[in-house]
């Protein structure tokens, strides 16, 4: 039980605004999720791929973290450390051996893409964007959550954005019905989901059928056969974003067209101080009825 | 006329104020700016005023309205209206899920779309939608009038009691108990009357009228899958 | 030639006499078994907990002469007016049109005699029941039959419901007889047809969309009417914390002991939790969140004597609310309409046909000439008793605990005759320190 928001950028002036504008969005959904936020941002696209990793100890854990990194894969390696997350950029064909390097040391890893970072914690929207600093940060497209947790807990890795795949993230708004039964689909295909959370296991679900070879459209439309219960999914990949309700569809959304942005809230207050709000094209996204852009 | 700016003032003492306001007031104009989508705007009114909001509102605008007359002059969230018992309440945009919702009594007239179950369990409220409504609008609605210039999405109607609907446009499919019915004078009477009241450019006659078939009245098993 | 011995014949117990009788009734008219009551299953109960009492290291209260309060207040958490009632024990939520008109101002008078609140239920607020309650609160349902801001506004409280014991998750279907003109005035229907009610709420779905619907309901009565949140015994912990997250003043949690005017029998014996089963999570989950007390829980579900109320407090509720113990109090299931509850094809005890209409002590009809069967005053009069009654149990207990108020009851004066209470109540078994799950031996 969430808020959501969402942007797309279409004009490239905008980028340097980005996390102005998604920070605003984030802090009107504050109501709709108190337990805690995060927000996925694709910024500028790194040489290599860029892993976001957590830890309640940053102090201690981010502390040479990027040296041993290096000496683990014998590469070169970044970091950006921001708060209780680091911003590490790693050659694009280390992932799995910087995955276990992180798993090894403790270390949670939020999200891995080209583009994508991804910051989110406990606590209320405008504490979690200030302590990340999301108002500095510049990109394309981005999405973020507040979360009232159902019935995982409250934790980091609880949530959302889920990141199960690179610079593939998904938020969700509602609750799933029959996400044990897909979670133990999913972990035989080797897709496990690592936490207890329903919408993790539509994160997974979309990513199992992005590797069996379906585009974006084809997965989220898959969601509307294979998953049961009450679902609003925004969904971020490196080039754009979706969005696709359930059947039933009682959980509110609205959307914002345009000509600079493509925008997406659980309610109009996300949206109502976008530059140019009034003379957008507001509408409601039909029920089991896909939605994406791509640039 | 008297202004209260939400961007200054809290939701409390705007409807405080609006909720203060007897039938004998002299005080009948309010206009209220900076909605910005916020919720639960000039709700449980009871007295003869006219309220305007200048831009979008978010849930439950005009929430069981007594009397008054509400012009949002952008776009409603969801469940504008909801329980209205009286007066009138005007959206110049679209609504959101659940406009009209178990309505009583008033006239409800969104000038643009109105999004999924518009009317939903109507209880003798007047719905004058000029755009199309969204699926499951209707959902066992008891009484009042829902009058639709546009198309109807999926499910109208379904598991329907006596509430009459009019559609001018398509209607994507009916709902179960639902069944396109002859169009009376008397129902030429009340679309007239309706499309008058709420200032809809259209003709009674190119309506088509939709009813409860009335076959879930009492259970059968041979309509056990309906239900 | 001796004959050879035969078997004695051996009912099935899969395939008991009630089981084929209701294959056969379901063979014969396609429709499922619709009923009124709770479960009639056996559940762990409250039954299955003792206290323990004082001896030497806990001191007892002397009996009537110290005191030992049992006084209440509900809604303190943002309501302006919150409700302080006499007694922890409240009338759950009967429609009129389920009950009929004599029944409710019984429970009005009786209710306001014992310092007590009732509740409306799904059919709206009857003048007649306002006028007996002292503090009555009223139903917010999926239906919103006969709601409107007016009754809103002069009630006392405001109770939201989400679900209830006999079916969380469970729309209703009353069935044709009991639509009367008057009922199907106040839910504008037609008379005598099945009367459908939805699952969910017709604007809202979810905790964050209540949290939404909470503030209009505050904005329209002024922030001063407690709004409680009712839910169905199946997830206590979740449910209770998202009730508190939504901005609940208090939960009402019942569970599936609890009774029903007319619901399918496979919903009312197979969905939900006992009440017994419900308390502690939910009582954990207020803790988690650091609102004992300052979010009142309400237990419902099968509270039948100042034992049971006693045990539901020490588990950690605020107050218990009654309901089909306030109808037998009234007079309903009386074994001296034995003959016409023969007649009906059952006995005064077993008697939950409650959506027919043919009820003969008069409670559950809306028929004219069974309903004059209830006498407002003195059925008043017999609630009042027994609500005296199940309080001066409660302090009886309370007192032998050694507590000066009910409140002050908890899980440690409590042990479990059987492992299952052990588990469900998170208490020891009797005689030993263990809790299933919970500690060692």
């Amino acid at each position: 039980m969430c808020g959501i928001v969402g942007l797309f950028l279409k004009k490239e002036a905008l980028r340097p605004q980005l996390g102005n504008m998604l920070t605003d969005m984030l802090i009107t959904m504050t109501d709709r999720g108190p337990d805690s936020a995060g927000i996925a941002i694709y910024g500028d696209e790194a040489e290599g791929l860029k892993m976001t990793v957590q830890s309640d100890t940053p102090q201690t854990e981010f502390d040479g973290l990027d040296g041993a990194l290096e000496a683990a894969l014998g590469r070169k390696v970044t970091m950006k450390v921001v708060d209780t997350h680091a911003v590490l950029t790693i050659p694009d064909d280390a992932e799995d051996d910087a995955r276990a390097f992180m798993k090894a040391r403790g270390l949670r890893v939020m999200g891995v893409g080209s583009a994508m970072e991804i910051f989110k914690e406990i606590g209320l929207p405008k504490d979690v964007a200030a302590r990340f600093g999301i108002r500095q940060m510049s990109g394309s497209h981005g999405i973020g959550h507040t979360r009232m947790a159902t019935e995982s807990a409250v934790t980091t890795m609880g949530a959302h954005p889920f990141s199960t795949g690179d610079d593939q993230c998904l938020v969700h708004n509602g609750s799933l019905s029959n996400h044990n039964q897909m979670r133990r689909v999913l972990t035989q295909k080797g897709f496990a989901p690592q936490t207890q959370n329903d919408t993790e296991v539509a994160a997974c679900y979309i990513s199992s059928r992005l590797a069996e070879g379906a585009n974006l459209g084809e997965a989220l439309e898959g969601t509307l056969d294979d998953l049961d219960g009450f679902f609003t999914f925004v969904v971020g990949t490196k080039n754009g974003f979706g969005v696709v309700r359930d059947p039933i569809a009682c959980k509110p959304a609205v959307m914002a067209e345009t000509e600079d942005y493509v925008a997406f809230g659980s309610e109009y207050r996300a949206l109502a101080n976008l530059p140019g709000i009034e003379a957008a094209r507001v509408w409601e996204p039909e029920p089991a009825t896909v939605y994406f852009w791509e640039r | 006329m008297q202004t209260i700016d939400l961007a200054t003032t809290p939701l409390r003492e705007l409807n405080a104020a609006l909720q203060a306001q007897a039938a004998t007031t002299n005080q009948t104009e309010w206009l209220i700016e900076n909605p910005k989508g916020a919720h639960a705007i000039a709700v449980g009114l009871d007295a003869p005023i006219e309220v305007t909001v200048n831009g979008p509102t978010g849930y439950y605008c005009a929430g069981m309205n007594k009397q008054a007359t509400v012009h949002v002059k952008g776009s409603a969230g969801p469940g504008v209206a909801e329980n209205m018992m009286s007066g009138t309440v005007v959206i110049d945009g679209d609504a959101s899920q659940y406009a009209g919702a178990t309505g009583h009594g008033g006239l409800l007239v969104i000038k643009g779309n109105a999004s999924s179950r518009c009317g939903i369990s109507m209880k003798g409220i007047d719905i004058v939608v000029y755009g199309n409504i969204g699926h499951m609008s209707a959902f066992m609605a008891q009484t009042g009038n829902l009058v639709v210039l546009g198309d109807a999405g999926a499910n109208l109607g379904d598991s329907l009691y006596e509430a009459r609907l009019f559609v001018r446009g398509s209607v994507k499919s009916l709902g179960s108990d639902c069944v396109e019915k002859e169009m009376r004078p008397e129902h030429i009477a009340i679309l007239k009357d309706l499309l008058e009241r709420s200032g809809a450019d259209a003709k009674p006659e190119d309506f088509k009228r939709y009813g409860s078939a009335r076959t879930l009245y009492n259970f059968h098993v041979d309509h056990a899958g309906e239900y | 030639m001796e004959k050879t011995p035969h078997t004695l014949p051996r009912e099935s117990y899969t395939f008991s006499s009630a089981v084929n009788a209701e294959i056969r009734r379901a063979a014969a008219t396609g429709i499922y078994d619709i009923r009124g009551a709770g479960t009639k299953r056996h559940l762990p109960h409250f039954d299955d907990l003792l206290f323990l009492g004082a001896s030497m290291s806990r001191y007892p209260l002397e009996g009537y002469r110290e005191k030992c309060d049992t006084s209440v207040t509900l809604g303190t958490r943002f309501a302006k007016k919150p409700i302080e009632l006499k007694i922890p024990i409240t009338i759950a939520g009967m429609s009129f049109g389920a009950l009929s008109a004599p029944a409710k101002e019984a429970l009005g008078r009786g209710a306001t005699m014992a310092g007590t609140s009732t509740t409306t239920g799904d059919g709206g607020m009857t003048d007649e029941e306002r006028g007996h309650s002292e503090k009555l609160v009223y139903q917010y349902l999926p239906s919103r039959y006969g709601m409107n801001p007016d009754d809103l506004r002069r009630a006392d409280a405001i109770e939201v419901v989400i679900g209830q014991g006999a079916k969380p998750g469970g729309g209703g279907m009353l069935l044709g007889q009991k639509i009367t003109q008057r009922v199907a005035d106040m839910r504008n229907l037609p008379v005598g047809i099945d009367q459908r009610s939805a699952c969910r709420h017709p604007d809202w779905t979810g905790p964050d969309d209540l949290e939404i619907k909470i503030l209009e309901l505050r904005e329209i009565t002024n922030w001063e009417k407690p709004i409680y949140i009712k839910v169905g015994g199946s997830r206590p912990y979740y449910d209770t914390a998202l009730a508190v997250k939504a901005g609940a003043d208090v939960v009402v949690l019942d569970g599936m002991q609890g009774g029903t005017a007319a619901t399918q029998d496979v919903f009312i014996e197979n969905v939900g939790l006992p009440t017994l089963a419900c308390i502690r999570p939910a009582v954990q989950a207020l803790q988690d969140l650091g609102m004992h007390r300052k979010v009142q829980l309400v237990v419902s579900g099968g509270i039948r004597s100042g034992a049971d109320v006693a045990k539901a407090l020490a588990l950690g509720a605020d107050a218990v609310s009654i309901g089909t113990a306030a109808l037998i109090a009234i007079g309903e299931l009386d074994p001296k309409w034995g003959a016409e509850y023969a007649a009906l094809g059952t006995t005064a005890d077993a008697y939950d046909d409650w959506h027919e209409g043919r009820d003969p002590a008069g409670i559950t009809t809306q028929d004219p000439e069974l309903m004059k069967r209830v006498d407002p005053e003195e059925a008043g009069r017999r609630l009042r008793n027994y609500l005296a009654v199940m309080t001066l149990e409660t302090q009886t207990i309370a007192r032998a605990c050694g507590h000066n108020h009910v409140h002050n009851l908890e899980p440690e004066d409590l042990v479990a005759l059987t492992m299952e209470a052990a588990a469900m109540a998170q208490v020891p078994l009797a005689g030993t320190n263990w809790i299933p799950g919970k500690t060692g031996l």
